[in-house]
């Protein structure tokens, strides 16, 4: 029983980690992002090696130089984002890569049954993933790792894509893992749920264990100030600053998808100056596809937008943004940034028309030289120089970076896509502060987000969305992360009014 | 101010190292089949007299616009493997004009430049239009294209071709006497002369980089290319930067065969230099699309050319042997480059992670920012 030692100095994200966990232990790995979780969970899989350090399982000392010696020493690993093919079914996804094992037919499915059973999983293999849910497409991640004989489940940030009741439920299996004799490795910075399903706790700050503590005797607080090595910041707003005058409007928004059915349907939405309008909903149920609309990305099939009293419904995305749509994507690496320009041409990304920028029809570097300057001392973008490839920065700096770009622009509605996901505490609060002081000036923002607290703290109005329609209207001060939980999935009837949605086209 | 030694070297190690790689591999190839190793090695790097010079730097005039052309394409992920094609519909175009002569000397030569830049742009952007209508892959249409224009020009070539007598030359008119360019005498001891489009080539070469660098629209094109997702979230319409940057990869590529019908063959026919596009995309991938790089490159590849002349003569092996040195360098050059980004990748992150782990030092505890 000798558990698991890891220490790797010398790493520049990680340095003089060392932890142990205890075999049939849920163990938490908590800590800021940018703080080198990932960093360490690439480690542990194989898929990046330590300079210095060991890890050590069962008193054996490993070397992992790929995931599959990881996943011969029994260390499995479950990422945030799913790695399964929608047009397979769950056994098909399941045996995919791992066909020696029990073959692909008859065998395999019998093992996926026990495993599912035993571990009370839930999951049936004939199944075709893309009827999944996201809780059940997480289970079957889950029962993929089992599959292959992990006795050491990673989990990174499991329930960043689940709402409340599913996180009830992950738990759930978590301790039914854990019952089983097998050891998961949770990774959070969702201090609550950390502190409800963890055996132990380990703390990482800045590329190192600050300290292993045991949730009995700590509370949420003194673990994040553990986290940030400061104070924790609350998204709280202050007074409301909403006034009566409209920046957006949304008219009946529909959005037809492939198959017959809508991505969106008749969404109305009123942005007013100084409000921030909060949508929740379970990823993928048509916020990517509001935001495209909004943004210019997509037509929508019917329906107009207004900024002020403009119809931008027919503008392109470089118009709608020159007339003061400020964006800050989802997806930064992919929407908000190029990873392998500097700094400075990053500054002008979104904004190629507009001073700073340039100058008639030519790039003004030395300008947007400075203005980058100018940005990173003002939004406290950590960075060595503003030559430096955005890729090489950390999210939470990337983040603000693209914050500061943006606001740089006077604009009037903020599209602000999951503004703190994959951030770190630090950024966080500045990113708030930022939007709060934004809505202050009178500034209308639209805040869509899976971070609940953020939404209640930040928002003067929260809609749900469910399929594609606004289904709810909440008041932040009165509402619960429950209650606003069970109408993202629906489990509070709001749907029923249309329960021919999945199927037929709406209308 | 971001010149880093390190960076540097190893930007200037990686073709260095393919240049090794090639050599020790086609030594080996050499030596398999029991060919001259060292005689070989003596004749491609024995000095090149005045008039092979002048033919190096005529080659690499041709080479650099093709692979210019090519690069255009590249800095925004398309693949225009079709210059090919489309020098040569544009050499033809632009030969059957200037051969009429309706022009005086001078005026002819422009105005046929421009005709042959029409002819490349119009022929791309046929891959152009399929890609940003129907989806269809530019590297799929292009080498269509290709055998397409092989084709068509062979076809009106026949129609058009001025027979001469004594002669089985497919030729279309020649160009008038006003209208061909005689060249510069710039290497000294050479009878020989290098193109006076070598002009066009350094026009080509500035406004490339200029355009690409310092203007908006080069701006787009870049972000399009490092990140097609983040250019469309920017406002950059994607399809029409495909079919802007196709089109101008085109009517760049329709430059290709100019000097060579302006300095040298007078006309266009059977006889006209092929495969210069395929050439191009090897010589845009070794000088890493950057003007500079692509001319250096161009120059080389025109050395091996013309110093695998006298393969034959001097050491008895086929002069196609430059092939395969070509071959292997791409190779090599391709893998290095890979090698390099990434390591520049790490080496950029953990410089970073490095200096800011010193300015932390320095500074208070960063949680009062909070």
């Amino acid at each position: 029983m000798a558990g698991i030692t890891k220490r790797f100095p010398g790493v520049v994200a990680n340095k003089d980690i060392a932890f142990k966990v205890r075999r049939g232990t849920v163990h938490a790995l908590c800590g800021e992002n940018g703080a080198g979780k990932s960093t360490l969970m690439k480690i542990l899989y194989g898929v990046q090696r330590p300079d210095e350090g060991t890890i050590t399982i069962e008193g054996n000392r490993v070397d992992l130089h790929s995931p599959a010696d990881a996943i011969k020493v029994g260390i499995g690993m479950v990422f945030q984002h799913f790695m399964l093919a929608d047009n397979l079914t769950v056994l098909e996804n399941v045996v995919l890569g791992a066909e020696k094992l029990h073959g692909i037919g008859g065998a395999a499915r019998t093992e996926i049954k026990r495993i599912s059973k035993e571990y009370g999983l839930r999951v049936n293999p004939d199944d075709l993933v893309a009827d999944l849910g996201v809780g059940d497409r997480q289970r079957v991640e889950i029962l993929k790792v089992l599959y292959r004989g992990a006795r050491i489940l990673i989990l990174d940030e499991p329930t960043a894509v689940l709402v409340p009741q599913e996180v009830e439920e992950l738990f759930g299996n978590l301790r039914e893992l854990k019952a089983e004799g097998l050891t998961v490795l949770f990774i959070s910075h969702k201090l609550d749920e950390v502190l409800s399903v963890a055996d132990d706790i380990t703390v990482i700050r800045r590329g190192t264990t600050v300290a292993t503590v045991d949730p009995k005797t700590v509370n949420a607080r003194q673990l994040a100030e553990l986290m940030v090595g400061s104070e924790l910041p609350t998204p709280e707003t202050a007074e409301s600053t909403v006034t009566d005058r409209i920046v957006m409007r949304l008219t009946d928004i529909t959005l037809a998808g492939g198959e017959g059915r809508n991505l969106l349907t008749d969404v109305d939405l009123d942005i007013h100056a100084g409000e921030v309008v909060g949508i929740a909903g379970v990823e993928g149920n048509g916020q990517a596809e509001l935001v495209e609309v909004i943004m210019g990305m997509r037509e929508p099939t019917a329906g107009r937008v207004f900024l002020g009293d403009t119809d931008i419904s027919d503008w392109g995305v470089r118009e709608i943004r020159e007339a003061g749509v400020g964006y800050i994507p989802e997806d930064r690496h992919r929407h908000g940034l190029l990873l392998e320009a500097p700094l400075w041409e990053n500054r002008i990304l979104g904004h190629q028309t507009e001073a700073p920028n340039v100058k008639g029809q030519l790039i003004d570097a030395k300008a947007a030289k400075a203005d980058t300057e100018r940005i990173v001392k003002e939004y406290d973008v950590r960075t060595p120089s503003i030559f430096v490839t955005a890729g090489s920065l950390s999210g939470g700096n990337q983040q603000k970076l693209i914050v500061g770009r943006e606001m740089s622009h006077n604009p009037k509605v903020l599209v602000a896509s999951h503004p703190t996901r994959g951030v770190d505490v630090g950024a966080q609060s500045s990113i708030w502060d930022l939007i709060r002081k934004a809505r202050h000036e009178g500034l209308g923002v639209l805040l869509i987000s899976a971070d609940l607290e953020e939404l209640i703290g930040l928002s003067d109005t929260i809609k749900v969305i469910l399929r594609g329609r606004l289904t709810g209207e909440f008041d932040p001060d009165h509402v619960t992360s429950q209650d606003l939980g069970a109408a993202m999935t629906g489990a509070d009837g709001s749907h029923d009014e249309h329960p021919s949605d999945t199927t037929g086209a709406a209308r | 101010m971001k010149l880093d030694p390190k960076r540097a070297l190893m930007t200037l190690a990686a073709p260095v190292l393919a240049l090794l790689i090639a050599v020790v591999l086609t030594s080996l190839v050499l030596f398999a089949l029991g060919d001259p190793v060292r005689d070989v090695w003596i004749t491609m790097l024995s000095a090149p007299k005045p008039r092979q010079i002048t033919n190096i730097v005529n080659g690499a005039i041709v080479l650099y616009l093709s692979a210019i052309a090519v690069a255009v394409g590249f800095r925004m992920n398309l693949f225009n493997i079709g210059v090919d094609g489309q020098y040569r519909v544009a050499a033809f175009a632009a030969a059957i004009f200037a051969g009429q002569g309706w022009l005086p000397g001078f005026l002819n030569i422009i105005v046929a430049i421009l005709i042959a830049m029409l002819a490349g742009g119009l022929w791309a952007s046929i891959a152009a239009y399929l890609k940003v209508k129907r989806g269809v892959s530019e590297v799929i249409s292009t080498i269509m294209l290709n055998a397409i224009a092989t084709g068509v020009v062979a076809w009106l070539l026949n129609k058009v071709a001025v027979k001469v007598k004594g002669s089985n030359a497919t030729n279309t008119q020649e160009i008038p006497e006003s209208s061909q360019l005689e060249g510069f005498k710039l290497i000294p001891g050479a009878n020989n002369r290098i193109y006076t489009l070598l002009i066009l080539a350094i026009i080509v070469g500035f406004l490339y980089w200029f355009i690409l660098g310092k203007t908006r629209f080069g701006f787009d094109l870049r972000a399009t290319g490092r990140s097609e997702t983040a250019a469309v979230a920017s406002g950059v319409k994607v399809p029409r930067m495909v079919m802007t940057s196709m089109i101008a990869s085109g009517a760049l590529a329709g430059l290709v065969g100019m000097p060579l019908l302006f300095g040298l063959d007078h006309s266009y026919g059977t006889t006209f230099q092929a495969g210069l596009g395929f050439a191009g995309i090897g010589i845009a991938l070794l000088g890493r699309n950057h003007p500079v790089g692509i001319a250096l490159a161009a120059l080389l590849w025109s050395y091996l050319d013309t110093q695998s002349n006298a393969l034959q003569i001097r050491a008895g092996v086929a002069p196609e042997l430059v092939n395969i040195i070509q071959g292997i360098i791409l190779f090599a050059i391709v893998i290095a480059y890979e090698l390099v980004r990434r390591a520049d990748i790490r080496l950029e992150q953990s410089k970073v992670a490095k200096e800011l782990a010193a300015q932390r030092a320095v500074r208070t505890p960063e949680g009062a920012q909070a």
